[in-house]
């Protein structure tokens, strides 16, 4: 599915960010130059510190990099922001405990000012997608972490975002959960085509869902290593016993020692 | 029953305590009355007489509850002045007084919430407010109230302001800050993460604030109104205490201070007690309900 032909979605070019900190700047983000295509999965993985999460920040226009330039859909991030061009699913749910996880799911949509009717119709459709069919009516702390942190998911989705931002999500999760809920990306991202942009710390996680690997290294955070994944696109679970799943999770393993990420 | 025992073992040392204090401090008064009379008065007599004087210096719990007793239900069903001879309350009851006291705390925390609540509105929304406001409003609070009352209601009388309305301001005076407090610290409550969503989907100020800020603050909202309402209620009394007022429960206690009813001052204090604790559980009650409603367990 990915378009080599149309323009990147995302497009970074000799990113820098420097915080003003107490103890001086911080260089978080150093010459970042990085093309995403549409319908990428792309995974960023790197020790904390590198930067990993600022630069998807920054493609968010939570952050703000101080030099190079970043398009999002070919403009800035800013007004790709105002657009509504992503989802963004952080590391916990955040669902809110005073509204059932339908309410949670349409919460974007009210704020775009969706009708009441389209918001029913949607928030049935996406709660769907991520397996929650029964529970629009449920209250987030009836669910678990793993259901809460679909519900979360579901609400990114909710808006017909073509980007997909994704910070760790499942990083609070124990690693049963964590299988399944990596499965059920991958057969989400199969269904609707979105691009996505997700971090995570996790080697094996890293390598099962991507079609492009972002390795990063910290002090200051910058890109070791690119990795194409040759992987097909339909994954079973056990494909990570295949030789070469493992020489994918080798190459990551040296480009992080390369970037000193071990030291 | 489990938390009821504990409660009523409590309230028995109390009055335990009490009846030894009021046999303690009334004592001298027998004996000094029984040595002007010239005559001995054995122990038993002290105890009988230091629980039934009429001007004690501590009166008994009994002789307070027979008070409470008369002050409401016997003035109000048999009194010659009660809402059962004449169809209102007598300005003689506690019900009456408790009332007069009761709306203008209401009146008064009704207002004092409000001001409380637009002002934490302000405060979170404007960098200058904050830190303009804020300290002025820390400094209301260090100037006692005792001073201020007096002030507030002669310079309203002087311009035609008598009666609920002084008090209520008063009243507000002191409950605007737990509220303003609590809900300051409410609306600051969703965390960076929660704000950083809700601006991925460029939602306005007031979006931010009406469907994250606002909900999030109600846990917040309940326990400032707790302080809140019983501040009120003290801020009535005290404002019924200078000038003379004629009704309320502040009324009671200065006329009973001014003519050493001792009996009536500790009557009018448990009505106020009660009035606060019934109080404060209506609220609590009601932030049960809301909690609930709204998901939270609270």
């Amino acid at each position: 599915m990915k378009d080599m032909s149309s323009p990147p979605v995302i497009e970074a070019k000799g990113i820098g960010l420097i915080f003003q900190t107490d103890d001086g700047p911080v260089e978080a983000l150093k010459d970042i130059s990085l093309a995403i295509g549409r319908g990428e999965f792309v995974s960023f993985i790197g020790p904390s510190g590198c930067g990993k999460t600022t630069f998807l920040r920054a493609i968010a226009a939570l952050e703000h990099p101080t030099s190079g330039t970043l398009t999002v859909n070919g403009m800035s991030p800013e007004e790709a922001r105002r657009s509504r061009a992503y989802g963004y699913v952080f590391q916990a749910a955040g669902l809110y405990p005073w509204r059932t996880i339908a309410g949670n799911v349409q919460l974007p949509l009210e704020i775009m000012g969706f009708s009441r009717a389209e918001r029913a119709e949607r928030v049935r459709k996406v709660l769907d997608l991520v397996d929650l069919g029964g529970f629009g009516k449920k209250f987030p702390w009836q669910l678990s972490g793993g259901m809460q942190q679909r519900a979360s998911i579901a609400r990114a989705l909710a808006f017909d975002a073509d980007i997909l931002l994704m910070d760790e999500p499942f990083g609070a999760l124990d690693e049963i959960v964590r299988d399944r809920l990596n499965e059920e990306l991958l057969k989400l991202w199969n269904e609707t085509g979105k691009t996505i942009g997700f971090v995570t710390h996790s080697i094996p996680e890293a390598v099962y869902l991507s079609t492009k690997i972002v390795v990063m290294s910290p002090r200051p955070g910058r890109i070791a290593d690119v990795i194409e994944s040759p992987l097909p696109r339909e994954r079973p679970l056990d494909i990570r016993d295949s030789p070469e799943f493992l020489e994918i999770a080798h190459r990551v393993r040296e480009g992080l020692r390369a970037g000193h990420a071990y030291d | 029953m489990k938390s009821v025992l504990p409660i009523l073992t409590v309230l028995f040392a109390l009055v335990l305590i009490w009846y030894g204090a009021a046999i303690g401090l009334n004592a001298q008064w027998t004996r000094d009355q029984a040595a002007r009379a010239g005559v001995e008065v054995s122990f038993s007599d002290i105890l009988s007489d230091t629980l039934s004087q009429a001007r004690p210096k501590l009166p008994a719990p009994h002789q307070v509850a027979v008070e409470l007793y008369q002050s409401t239900w016997d003035e109000e069903v048999n009194g010659r002045r009660g809402i059962v001879a004449t169809g209102t309350l007598s300005n003689r009851s506690l019900i009456y007084h408790g009332w007069v006291t009761l709306s203008a705390t209401m009146l008064g925390f009704a207002f004092g919430t409000g001001l409380g609540i637009l002002l934490a509105v302000g405060i979170v929304h404007s960098k200058a407010m904050d830190m303009s406001f804020m300290p002025w409003a820390i400094a209301s609070q260090t100037v006692p109230i005792l001073a201020i009352a007096p002030m507030v209601i002669v310079v309203l009388a002087s311009i035609g302001i008598k009666g609920l309305i002084p008090k209520a301001i008063i009243a507000a005076y002191l409950s605007f800050f737990p509220v303003l407090v609590g809900m300051v610290k409410g609306f600051r409550a969703p965390d960076t993460m929660q704000l950083d969503l809700l601006k991925t989907y460029n939602a306005s100020r007031f979006g931010t604030f009406w469907r994250l800020r606002l909900p999030s603050s109600v846990p917040y909202l309940f326990a400032s109104l707790k302080v809140g309402i019983a501040a009120a209620l003290v801020g009535t009394i005290v404002g019924e205490l200078p000038a003379g007022a004629s009704a309320g429960l502040g009324a009671r206690l200065l006329s009973g201070s001014y003519y050493g009813q001792t009996i009536q001052i500790w009557a009018a204090l448990l009505a106020a007690a009660a009035l606060a604790a019934g109080l404060v559980v209506i609220v609590g009650v009601i932030e049960r309900i809301v909690l609930g409603r709204m998901g939270m367990r609270s």
